[in-house]
């Protein structure tokens, strides 16, 4: 039996464990995450908006499991790919889409897009669009909490694809060599753009890059929001009072393409299908089933995220630009 | 009364006393602690102030450079030293891609109060890979400062200033300046990013240069001025922002501009300079402006060769006697 087989029975005892409200949050966090991101597909179709458009369908339970495990203080820093961990950090649907559409009431004030979402506030520290090199910033992060003692953590997201980059290793090993609070999250998706692992990685199994750097790690499958965000806390605690970090792989699955360009042909119908059968909204929801938690509730949950998105889709077409004038301000700090 | 201090000496003295204020401030990078530096810029700090904020690394630049710019990023002001500028290439993605863009693509909310600092140009025999001048790639990059003091005194008040900067800042001290004296003033001074100095007036051309430069613009002054010839030399200092208009005013006066620069010619800073003075002070030139440049290859290895790369008083004179019309 796999390690990951192994831990269905937990992971229900885990989620009977976790009160009807809790559950009803995360449900609703992954739900407005699939809704959003369904919402910019529509928009990205009609040209609201340009660029590079990499959206997080399939993979929800992972940043809303992972991000259930932190305090509102704790570092989140991720990849391109991260709307859902940005929504997952506090941020709102409003702020992201806004972003995204290009304007000035954009998280990052229209000068990020989708892959520079920020927010100070939220401790949300960005997401990044050179693959890998973010992963130096969240040691960088996880230094400044030791050195100060204030005992936050730092969660770091990236893919498979950051695993053979130099920036990887060079950031883990100096969370290694420190013993830096900060939880590495390596969201294995399988493709690396269009490139499946075994083409990409010796390895296949990525968390056994910990064992190099002496550091812990876990791998465990990702369509658990329950699962996920009670092995994250396992790191997230090692981080905040040992101070020490680990190595977390979780599989995944993207139901859509590595961008709006991916035609896709890497890879079969079939097994994406076979994917969707494990959909983490779909479980999520029956765990609300399971923890009777009545059907009117539910479906009030899904009206009330169908109205955030709207809203913020109205919000995001309704707000101004930024003047060019502005620019240069944000260059360097006077 | 101002004492005289080396030029690494007057560098350290910036780091110890803008530590010893501000606990935020740590320095990082490879053989900065027990080793007391591969150059000994930080002598004694780590005696000073112990581990937790004079920090060693491994070999990893772009690992170290990215935590530096993580730090700061939530509030700490790392001083990150660079064995060499030439090592700085394997954390070019961590400088320019991080250090440079963050502040703007956040929309302003997160700034990097960050200083990258180390020796660069060339230094003697140390062939291709380990002696180059890297500013004007780095001048490139808006969001980035570019520092290049030329003397002990501007050393250790540029430093204080750059450490004390909101902004990433790359902060280049020439590898043959270490050793060289120079007097500074006593007590606490800081000199402005962004201020250029004169550095010898004269009324017949200028020179300008910086790191190194200065001291071989200095010398062919002294060269002209036994022949007649006033020259003013003129230091930027901060290469990025530029004081364009103490280098127009000079220019403006003098009529002519030698611009010496350790780098390569293509797209150097001093082409960007040599383009601003001609926009500027079109009217003005009685000349064309001049460049004096390293050569436009690879350092080689022997010291004949090496030394012909490099910018020297001979063709400095010949280069300004050209602009006099006087050769």
């Amino acid at each position: 039996m796999s390690a990951i087989e192994s831990e269905a029975s937990e992971s229900h005892q885990a989620a009977r464990n976790t009160d009807k409200t809790t559950l009803a949050r995360y449900y609703h966090q992954m739900l407005a995450i699939r809704r959003m991101e369904e919402a910019l597909a529509k928009a990205y179709a009609l040209r609201k908006f340009g660029g590079f458009l990499h959206l997080y369908i399939g993979q929800e339970a992972v940043a809303v499991g992972a991000l259930a495990a932190l305090k509102p203080d704790d570092y989140v820093i991720a990849t391109y790919r991260e709307h859902a961990h940005a929504y997952a950090k506090g941020m709102g649907a409003k702020e992201i889409i806004a972003e995204l559409f290009g304007k000035a009431t954009g998280c990052s004030k229209g000068l990020g897009g989708s892959m520079h979402l920020f927010d100070a506030s939220k401790n949300f520290l960005g997401g990044y669009g050179i693959v890998g090199g973010h992963i130096p910033l969240a040691a960088g992060t996880a230094f400044a909490s030791k050195y100060r003692g204030d005992g936050r953590v730092t969660l770091c997201f990236f893919g498979d694809g950051s695993v053979p980059q130099g920036a990887f290793h060079e950031g883990v090993a100096l969370a290694a060599l420190w013993r830096l609070p900060v939880v590495f999250i390596c969201e294995n998706n399988l493709y690396s753009m269009g490139t499946p692992l075994y083409r990409s990685l010796s390895v296949a199994d990525v968390s056994q890059k910990a064992l190099g750097y002496g550091i812990a790690r876990d791998r465990f499958d990702g369509d658990d929001v329950i699962r996920v965000r009670d092995r994250i806390a396992e790191a997230v605690r090692r981080a905040r009072n040992e101070s020490l970090p680990t190595l977390v792989e979780i599989i995944t699955y993207r139901f859509r393409g590595h961008s709006m360009s991916d035609a896709g042909l890497y890879r079969t119908k079939e097994e994406v299908e076979e994917w969707k059968k494990r959909d983490p909204i779909a479980y999520g929801r029956e765990l609300l089933v399971r923890a009777k938690m009545d059907e009117k509730e539910i479906v009030a949950i899904e009206q009330k995220v169908t109205e955030e998105i709207e809203e913020a889709v109205k919000f995001a077409d309704e707000s101004p630009e930024l003047a060019f004038e502005r620019l240069s301000e944000f260059t360097y700090k006077e | 009364m101002p004492r005289t201090v080396a030029f690494r000496e007057a560098l350290n003295e910036a780091m110890a006393e803008e530590m010893e204020k501000d606990d935020r401030i740590f320095l990082m990078g490879e053989e900065v602690g027990h080793y007391d530096g591969a150059y000994k810029v930080s002598k004694g700090l780590l005696k000073k102030f112990g581990e937790k904020r004079v920090i060693d690394t491994p070999i990893a630049e772009g690992g170290f450079v990215g935590v530096g710019i993580g730090a700061a990023m939530v509030g700490l002001r790392p001083i990150i030293e660079l064995m060499t500028w030439n090592f700085s290439f394997v954390a070019a993605d961590q400088l320019i891609n991080n250090a440079a863009k963050i502040r703007q693509m956040s929309g302003g909310q997160f700034t990097l109060p960050v200083v990258f600092r180390g020796p660069g140009g060339s230094a003697h025999m140390l062939a291709a890979q380990h002696s180059q001048s890297t500013e004007a790639l780095w001048a490139h990059i808006p969001g980035l400062k570019v520092v290049m003091p030329a003397n002990p005194k501007d050393a250790k008040g540029l430093l204080k200033s750059a450490i004390r900067d909101d902004n990433p800042i790359i902060f280049i001290e020439g590898e043959v300046l270490y050793a060289d004296q120079g007097e500074i003033p006593d007590g606490e001074y800081t000199i402005p990013l962004g201020v250029a100095e004169v550095k010898r007036p004269g009324t017949d051309l200028t020179i300008i240069g910086w790191s190194k430069m200065v001291k071989i613009a200095l010398a062919t002054a002294e060269a002209l001025a036994a022949e007649g010839i006033e020259a003013e030399v003129v230091d930027p200092r901060t290469i990025r922002p530029l004081d364009e208009e103490l280098l127009v005013q000079s220019v403006s006066k003098t009529k002519r501009c030698l611009i010496l620069e350790e780098g390569w010619p293509f797209n150097g800073v001093g082409a960007e300079i040599a383009y601003r003075i001609g926009r500027r002070c079109f009217d003005d030139l009685d000349a064309p402006v001049e460049r004096l440049t390293g050569a436009d290859m690879p350092m080689p290895y022997n010291h004949h060769l090496e030394q012909q790369c490099i910018p020297d008083v001979p063709r400095a004179v010949a280069a300004a006697k050209k602009l006099l019309y006087l050769e």
